[in-house]
């Protein structure tokens, strides 16, 4: 066995796409099995199923699901409810949500009936990233067929009439952020909004919102089906069930796999992937969770658990599990700067410290990888990354800056080198005395 | 009322309360960019940043986040003082630091707030950002390099102004505050952006590169382009007006001012009447005051008392209306009027040609027919706060006259007086179901012969559907003109047998006629002998036998009645020009002349005379509460006729002597008539 996950307890069993992803293959996979019964068996056992499975958001945060759900107001008043599903999956090494709406849509689409029943929303949008044009036409044609087939729409076979609302956005990073996605989704500039209100108690249209990721909703069917504690017997307490973990970067085969949390990091890029390209000793360092969280080393990649606590420990992060692998060949400030591009690029620029961050940053950044910098700018980048940190108004400002500071505090040392080679090889530069003086 | 703690100090505060004006209350300044009472919250210049407990171990912005009981609120930890120089470096990072050439430079909130909260040096090595200049109009000089981004000028333009005119554009960096496709705010508030910019990245284009902050002389005063009486204050350098802005009146102008209240002072410079002049030989010659006196007592005296009579103009101050009446009458003439649009307002209980409800009231009221009037010209802040009110949407809004776009959203019931006589059942119905209905009445719809029909008519509307009730009265007059409340509550109308203003410029009606400030009434037909007091060479001054200068509204105290009822006190800010004197002097002088002294040698004697001869002009800033009155009595019972309501205001920007002699209201004036044509078309 490869793994630790054994083949009958996978949840999306058509990640590869090698069967069909319409509505018959998908029904003789398991979807739509039995949810009839599920929802019968009411709301409150719904949620209370998805909470003691210990599901936690699958778009990065980590936030429990079924807790979010209770969040919602108990009874519908005069506004309708909403469920949001963020599949603007726009992470920088993250290709998961991806393969889930190629291949597997039905489950997607069954966990959004479920879900918008137990929060009793009749509407689901779907807010898909700008680029996934393929994806899109997957499923509008997967939605489409749930309607022909009476399982979701007006008067469906589940009693619980529930619209689903494909919505293609784009092309913004930022709209991946759940209240710039609301933004963008009534036609507005996608600018992430104060919090509080959040989205549970004025979302969409100013209307009980949810906004759940592809992946933590496609998950809901399978866990009741199979019950929360087959669910919750993967992974260590409080990080528990399976995930979809996207492995790029410097291993021998890059991959989409779905596994059990808290495997261990070695494990997964050796099990699954081939190795480290060049053997482990040649690993450099492994960004754990998409572009946004800070990098670790070899030596804790040795003992790190692919799971949201022991990623925090090392200050790191679970995220999306999108796992970048950089070998001994990388340029570990030039990688880093170029996210930074991508931060300052895709900043909405509505608050301060991160619409001017981002670009301070990256433009120190860029010089430090060709050296072209001072020593004392290392502690300056460090402490404008702790500006931006935690000062804005959503977490791309945290986004933008975990890298950076992630860079500094494991591998200074290759950007004084940096500066030293830069300054050895030019007689004239800033601190140095010049002969003429 | 709840309790928080702020920096350790319990505080009361009302529920709904931000943690920001709890710590204002508390009486600890917090700094903000972004963050303004008057518009939505934005929370994005994150200037503002507080330590709360309970909360998240990282610094909140105040200014969004709601007060709750119990919590701990610290204003001066290390952790906010941290947060509060990074956001001030990334601030300054990218702007320009031109203060010794920047118009905002000494009443710059970001000079301020770098002093206060900022580090001492910049640690930024990279190259600052450069932002091309933006056409936002004649009002409005931008120097985007020195933007912050904090919208409120988008807020203002969109929320408050009602045009969709102002936007950012692009992402990150590359974020720009523009009006899109290089044209012109469309708002007759565009000025007040220039106001609420925290930094030098939008100011006030017509005073551009004009004066330094501090070498200004500030006057409080009261403007008088329209007739709302916003509070303004004058701010003077030397004897010229360098600029007008807004104070803070609540109950009129809130912190706002109108474009033509703030930017025609430059008319204060211009076409100025600063000698008198008598007419020889078919032309004006200069001459001495004691001569053009000596000329008009001549001719006052020697003509009968029923061919002289006085015509205010628009922007009198009470004061001289009270010195010209009081001379008209000791010299035997009931020929005295102050309105030049021929309006039927004046007679009647005083109620009748007040706007009731008061300016702060209306906001109340749930439904509105305006009759006649385009507040958006006649009184730009009234229309802001209608669309206040109906932005709640608690107020519906019907108008007869012209389609005009109020920037809220309005049913058009008809055009004029046939509408006004047989309302249509839609109108009816939502003036009935309403619990405060109002209506607002402009002169435009009272003027003519048909005027007194028409203010019976509403009248007679205002009690069938219960405009005027226990404690409301929604029967709101708005008049165009900042003297109209004034001359009516003294009496400034014709006396017994007496003629109107329109009657008095009719050919062979008079032998002497007084323009006292009048310019808006075609006296041309008139072979009388024309007496013009005035500030300004304009269309009074142009057909007139002698022209005695007098003081234009910031060079007089003054007191001035606005349409509400509210009378106000204006003091002066500079002297008048040349040989000019105050108007009430002007008038003092020549009863003299005439044998008929009037019996004040000070303005305040006049003004003691004044208060005693009419009681409501004692209290100052005082709006006398809703009171009934028989609605139904206003006017005369009559034909309605047929005819189109058209607003008092033609042209907003050149409507009083002074924007007409001002360049940027020319310029405003010209591009509401002949809009610019765009590249593409």
């Amino acid at each position: 066995m490869v793994g630790i996950l054994e083949d009958k307890d996978r949840i999306f069993t058509n990640l590869y796409g090698l069967q069909d992803w319409g509505l018959e293959g998908a029904k003789k996979r398991g979807a739509w099995n039995a949810t009839k019964d599920m929802l019968d068996l009411g709301r409150d056992w719904i949620i209370a199923n998805v909470k003691n499975s210990g599901l936690r958001g699958r778009g990065g945060a980590g936030f429990s699901t079924g807790l979010k759900w209770s969040f919602m107001p108990k009874e519908l008043k005069d506004r309708p409810h909403y469920l949001v599903i963020n599949a603007d999956e726009s992470e920088p090494g993250t290709a998961k949500d991806r393969e889930i709406m190629r291949h597997d849509p039905q489950l997607l689409i069954e966990g959004c009936l479920i879900a918008s029943f137990a929060m009793q929303a009749h509407a689901c949008y779907i807010y898909l990233r700008g680029e996934y044009v393929l994806e899109r036409e997957r499923m509008e044609a997967a939605v489409k067929q749930a309607y022909d087939a009476k399982l979701i729409g007006k008067n469906n076979v589940h009693g619980w009439d529930f619209d689903v609302y494909i919505h293609h956005g784009a092309g913004a990073y930022i709209c991946g952020e759940e209240t710039a996605l609301l933004e963008s989704l009534e036609g507005k500039k996608g600018q992430p909004r104060l919090k509080p209100p959040f989205p549970a108690g004025a979302g969409l249209y100013g209307c009980p919102t949810t906004v759940n990721n592809v992946e933590s909703i496609a998950v809901v069917g399978t866990i009741l089906r199979r019950g929360a504690e087959w669910f919750a017997g993967f992974g260590r307490p409080n990080n528990t069930g399976t995930k979809l973990m996207t492995i790029s970067g410097h291993v021998n085969r890059p991959c989409n796999v779905e596994e059990a949390m808290s495997i261990p990091l070695r494990q997964l890029l050796e099990e699954h992937c081939g190795g480290v390209r060049g053997g482990w000793d040649n690993l450099k360092a492994v960004i754990p969770g998409g572009s946004s969280v800070p990098l670790i080393t070899r030596e804790m990649s040795e003992t790190a658990l692919m799971d949201f606590d022991s990623l925090r420990d090392m200050r790191s992060g679970l995220g999306t599990a999108a796992v970048i692998v950089m070998d001994q060949s990388t340029d570990l400030v030039k990688a880093i700067a170029r996210i930074s591009y991508f931060y300052k690029h895709e900043s909405c620029g509505q608050c301060t410290p991160c619409r001017e961050g981002t670009g301070w940053m990256w433009r120190v950044l860029e010089r430090m990888a060709i050296g072209e910098a001072d020593p004392s700018e290392i502690d300056l980048l460090l402490d404008v990354a702790g500006q931006v940190e935690g000062h804005t108004i959503c977490a791309l400002g945290d986004a933008a800056a975990w890298p950076v500071q992630g860079l500094i505090r494991h591998f200074r040392h290759e950007i004084e080198e940096r500066i030293a080679t830069y300054r050895s090889r030019r007689a004239n530069f800033a601190g140095h005395a010049i002969a003429a003086e | 009322m709840p309790v928080a703690k702020v920096n350790g100090v319990e505080t009361e505060f009302e529920p709904g309360m931000t943690v920001l004006q709890v710590a204002e209350k508390a009486g600890h300044e917090i700094p903000r960019f972004c963050y303004h009472e008057r518009l939505s919250i934005a929370g994005n210049c994150r200037m503002c940043l507080v330590e709360v407990k309970p909360g998240p171990p990282k610094p909140q912005a105040s200014c969004a986040l709601p007060a709750a009981e119990g919590q701990e609120i610290f204003t001066d930890t290390p952790m906010v003082k941290k947060a509060r120089e990074g956001v001030m470096e990334f601030l300054l990072i990218n702007h320009p630091l031109d203060c010794p050439i920047c118009d905002q430079g000494g009443e710059c909130d970001l000079q301020d707030q770098a002093m206060a909260y900022g580090r001492d040096g910049s640690r930024y090595a990279e190259n600052k950002r450069a932002v091309e200049e933006k056409n936002m109009g004649p009002t409005v000089k931008t120097f985007m390099t020195r933007c912050i981004q904090c919208t409120r000028c988008v807020r203002f333009i969109t929320e408050v102004a009602g045009v969709p005119d102002i936007g950012m554009i692009s992402r990150g960096e590359s974020a720009e505050i523009t009006t899109y496709l290089e044209k012109n705010i469309d708002s007759e508030l565009s000025g007040n952006v220039n106001d609420l910019c925290p930094v030098g990245a939008l100011t006030h284009r017509p005073w551009q590169y004009h004066y330094r902050p501090w070498e200004l002389r500030k006057t409080e005063s009261i403007d008088v382009m329209d007739a709302l009486g916003s509070n303004v204050r004058v701010d003077a350098r030397g004897a010229e007006v360098m600029r007008v802005l807004p104070r803070v009146h609540e109950g009129i102008n809130e912190e706002w001012l109108s474009d033509i209240s703030r930017y025609a002072v430059d008319g204060l410079q211009r076409q100025r009447l600063d000698r008198p002049y008598v007419r020889e030989n078919g032309k004006l010659r200069a001459a001495s005051w004691e001569e053009a006196l000596g000329v008009v007592a001549a001719k006052l005296t020697a003509a009968k008392p029923e061919k002289i009579g006085v015509i205010a103009g628009d922007l009198q101050d009470a004061e001289s209306m009270k010195a010209a009446l009081d001379l008209f009458r000791a010299l035997g003439s009931a020929n005295t009027d102050c309105r030049q649009d021929g309006s039927a307002l004046g007679h009647g209980p005083r109620e009748g040609w007040l706007f009731n409800s008061g300016l702060q009231g209306i906001e109340n009221a749930d439904a509105v027919l305006i009759v006649g009037a385009n507040p958006r010209t006649e009184a730009p802040l009234l229309n802001a706060r209608l669309r206040k009110a109906w932005l709640t949407g608690e107020m519906e809004v019907g108008v007869i006259g012209e389609q005009v776009n109020l920037t809220f959203t309005h049913s058009w019931l008809g055009a004029g007086s046939k509408t006004l006589a047989k309302l249509p059942k839609a109108a009816m119905e939502f003036l009935t179901k309403a619990e405060r209905p109002a209506i607002i009445v402009g002169s435009g719809a009272l003027t003519g012969e048909t005027g007194p029909a028409v203010l019976n008519a509403l009248g007679a509307l205002a009690k069938k559907v219960g405009v005027v009730a226990d404690g409301w009265n929604g029967f709101n007059v708005l008049h165009s003109a900042a003297s109209r409340v004034g001359g009516l509550d003294m009496g400034f109308v014709p006396g017994e047998g007496g003629l109107s203003a329109v009657e008095m410029a009719k050919k062979g009606a008079l032998d002497v006629l007084f323009l006292l400030g009048a310019d808006e009434i075609d006296a041309s037909a008139s072979k009388a002998f024309k007496v013009y007091l005035g500030s300004h060479g304009d269309r009074g001054a142009h057909g007139a036998d002698v022209i005695l200068p007098g003081a234009a509204y910031t060079e007089k105290p003054g007191l001035y009645v606005n349409t509400e009822g509210r009378v106000q006190m204006a003091e002066r800010a500079v002297f008048p020009k040349g040989q000019a004197k105050e108007d009430w002097a002007i008038l003092r002088a020549l009863s003299a002349l005439v044998g008929q002294t009037l019996p004040y040698d000070t303005i305040d004697a006049l003004r003691s005379k004044l208060m005693a001869d009419h009681p409501t002009f004692g209290r100052i800033d005082y709006r006398p509460p809703a009171a009934s009155f028989d609605v139904a009595s206003l006017g005369k019972k009559g034909d309605l006729g047929d005819t189109a309501f058209q607003s008092a205001v033609r042209d907003p920007y050149l409507n009083n002597p002074i924007a007409r002699a001002s360049v940027t209201m020319a310029e405003l004036s010209a591009l509401r008539t002949a809009p610019v044509a765009m590249a593409a078309e």
